[in-house]
């Protein structure tokens, strides 16, 4: 390892071999920048793809009875539509940045175990051809909603094996790449690169990384358990036999509460890189940003009972997964008024990430208050399974973590490609994102504490009108991610050249690179200072 | 060490760490029996044996009002009931209550009773001595069969619980398969 001060990978390096031609490049490929390209394109594909689903569903909701899908295909379309956004899109595509970032960031050449990075990508596309194939299947896909409590979920006809083995490979792939993000932040960090010099960013990453050991394999258990109870003659969850139905729900949400951190950790340090630059100054309280992630990622295993407030749980649980659920508001609190506090008498520019990241804070807040409205217990009684739920997550998961990777991709698309990506389309694509966003989620408050129940194909003709504005926001939205798709192919294909930094107020070793990086960067350590 | 050395030893670490919480995720179901029979939580009543039941024997002398409820699963075709739909009972003694139950299959089939106490709380007063819901029942074609239920309310009962539900739900036995047998063979298979 070098001690001087070593320039970065240039065209000088160049004695190293590039990237193989065609597409056994993609196929074999060990290099952090390819598999992090692969990450984000199969999440933009697996986006359209579950975006579809949801247009689908709006598209039934458009109007009270049914008119174009049966119902079975409707519950399937919810199911599909959760398990593809949450395990194709959010997470992938934060991984993808991880793999293209988190090497440059901490002035590594590449990603600590690369040929595992190679599996842990590659293993996806085959778990969800397996998903999606199952709506080919006699019965069709898995209508029981993505949370698969039994009894329903075990009704899952043929696609039921298939479902399980695609949930054990997604979980199998994240858990891979946690691993490997871990060894490389642990291991591979440039000389004079300590843990509180580490980009925000990469924190972000390292405690997500954790909460996935830890959350995943309790999620394959759980579906192991539903495949044994199906297939094994095992009692799990089969009252007749022993078991107990409310059981799976306390296993799955044990995994599934850490994981809507998973889902927005990154967001977070996405956000933390966005909301500097722009603003021209450092992240106010750094530190506390630090241990304010470790917390909310602490505390987050110890509430789950909140998603179950409902099945007659005593007292003291319900007091006690009540407080520990608004004391998470604390740690939250502490990042949105960090972030305020960067921007407040900053230098600040708007262009598209940053109008992402302002978006973001302001949007996610709304979704974080709705959490803590469904955090106090006996108003959760009213509001349990209501759209105000889906009203709810949807607000911290669309202009939360997605707005949050759309304001990395813009951040960094120029440093990926080299090319400056076109500033009105990008510019169009949020105010069209964020003004129908929220004709799209905020009638579904009103709706839910009117009392329309979620996951259903038809609905009481009281709640007709929300459900019309909603649905034309659904498909002013979708359409919308396609300028999106146009501006990335055009942004890759060519465009004005970026320089090095990109943006004036960039700092950190990645901005020290040309752009686009060469294949290989930091073959040398740089040190930092 | 060398840094290849440092990535294997993190990684093998990690995936040791993961395949622990596979472990956990099961060990989660001993964990939650042993906490509701603990707390008595999920209404599971309690079963206790002859001798303890003539201990807490003449203690109390309170009335109280356990309401009765039958409810049958899907699959197990059966006519299940309580003779009695409310007893007042003692606490502190032992009383007897009856269901019936009737297979209106044409074969033998065999099911198991789950109970639920509501309110929960009032579970683990509930002391079992004998009860049709301990032993799996089997019902031969037509038959009809009288279930009795022994039981003795512990006299620390809270004062605030004046009336308890009982509800059991009868539900065919996982792997049960007297009825495909049947189908075909005739009504031999009674035992």
């Amino acid at each position: 390892m070098s001690t001087t001060a070593a320039t970065v990978g240039t065209l000088a390096d160049e004695h190293h071999h590039g990237p193989q031609a065609g597409l056994m490049r993609w196929l074999f490929t060990t290099n952090h920048k390819d598999i992090g390209t692969l990450y984000l394109l199969f999440s933009l594909l697996m986006f359209l793809v579950g975006g579809a689903m949801a247009l689908v569903v709006r598209l039934e909701l458009m109007h009270p009875g049914l008119q174009y899908v049966e119902p079975q295909f409707f519950n399937s379309m919810t199911t599909m539509h959760a398990l593809i956004m949450i395990f194709g899109v959010v997470m992938p595509g934060a991984v993808g940045l991880a793999n293209w970032m988190i090497p440059m960031m901490i002035g590594a050449p590449d990603m600590a175990l690369p040929r595992l990075n190679n599996w842990s990508f590659w293993i996806l596309p085959f778990a969800f051809s397996l998903l999606l194939l199952t709506l080919l299947l006699p019965g069709g896909g898995p209508a029981g909603g993505w949370t698969m409590y039994p009894p329903l979920m075990l009704q899952t006809q043929d696609a039921f094996p298939f479902v399980i083995f695609a949930v054990h490979l997604m979980g199998l792939s994240s858990v891979m790449g946690a691993i490997n993000i871990i060894a490389t932040i642990f291991n591979m960090r440039a000389p004079g690169m300590t843990f509180m010099k580490l980009p925000l960013f990469v924190w972000t990453w390292i405690i997500t990384a954790f909460l996935l050991i830890a959350a995943m394999p309790v999620l394959a258990g759980a579906v192991t358990m539903l495949l044994t109870d199906r297939y094994f003659g095992t009692s799990f969850f089969n009252a007749a036999g022993g078991g107990d139905p409310v059981l799976f729900q306390h296993v799955f949400w044990f995994f599934g509460h850490p994981e809507v951190y998973i889902l927005i950790l990154p967001a977070f340090g996405i956000i933390s890189q966005v909301i500097p630059t722009f603003s021209r100054k450092p992240l106010f309280g750094y530190t506390s940003m630090v241990y304010a992630t470790a917390a909310i990622a602490f505390l987050s295993f110890f509430v789950w009972a909140h998603h179950m407030f409902t099945v007659g749980m005593p007292l003291t649980g319900e007091l006690f997964f009540m407080y520990a659920t608004m004391s998470i508001a604390v740690p939250t609190g502490v990042k949105i008024f960090n972030w305020i506090a960067t921007m407040w008498r900053g230098s600040l520019t708007f262009e598209t990430p940053m109008l992402f990241a302002v978006a973001f804070v302001v949007l996610f807040s709304i979704g974080g208050f709705s959490g803590l409205m469904l955090g106090i217990t006996p108003a959760d009684f009213q509001y349990h399974d209501t759209y105000f739920v889906v009203a709810h997550f949807h607000y911290v998961l669309v202009p939360g973590s997605i707005f949050a990777l759309m304001a990395g991709a813009y951040l960094w698309l120029p440093k990926w490609t080299g090319h400056m990506y076109n500033e009105t389309l990008g510019k169009l694509h949020f105010w069209l994102s964020f003004i129908f966003i929220n004709v799209l989620f905020f009638p579904q408050h009103f709706l839910g504490l009117a009392g329309m129940p979620r996951r259903i194909p038809d609905y009481a003709v009281r709640f007709a009108e929300f459900n019309f504005i909603s649905s034309l926001g659904a498909f002013a939205f979708g359409l919308s991610q396609l300028i999106f798709v146009y501006l990335v192919i055009q942004c890759v294909r060519g465009g004005q050249r970026a320089t090095d930094q990109v943006w004036e107020g960039a700092e950190g070793l990645e901005w020290t690179l040309p752009s686009p990086p060469p294949y290989h960067s930091f073959t040398t350590a740089p040190v930092v200072r | 060490m060398n840094r290849e050395q440092r990535n294997r030893r993190t990684a093998l670490t990690l995936a040791a760490v993961a395949l622990g919480m596979v472990g956990f995720g099961f060990l989660l179901v001993p964990l939650y029996d042993t906490f509701c029979d603990l707390t008595g939580l999920n209404g599971k009543t309690s079963v206790i044996a002859e001798e303890s039941a003539v201990r807490l024997q003449g203690v109390g002398n309170r009335w109280v009002t356990v309401q009765l409820d039958a409810s049958i699963n899907d699959a197990l075709p059966w006519h299940f009931y309580p003779v009695e739909r409310r007893v007042r009972v003692r606490t502190g003694a032992i009383s007897t209550i009856h269901y019936r139950a009737r297979n209106q299959a044409r074969h033998a089939v065999t099911g198991r009773a789950i109970p639920s106490m509501a309110p929960a709380r009032a579970a683990s007063y509930f002391n079992k001595i004998e009860c049709f819901c301990f032993q799996e029942q089997t019902l031969a074609a037509d038959e009809q069969r009288e279930l009795s239920l022994r039981f003795i309310i512990d006299p620390e009962l809270p004062l605030d619980l004046e009336v308890l539900t009982l509800s059991y739900a009868f539900f065919r036995v996982p792997g049960d398969t007297g009825a495909e047998v049947a189908d075909e063979q005739g009504e031999d298979d009674d035992v």
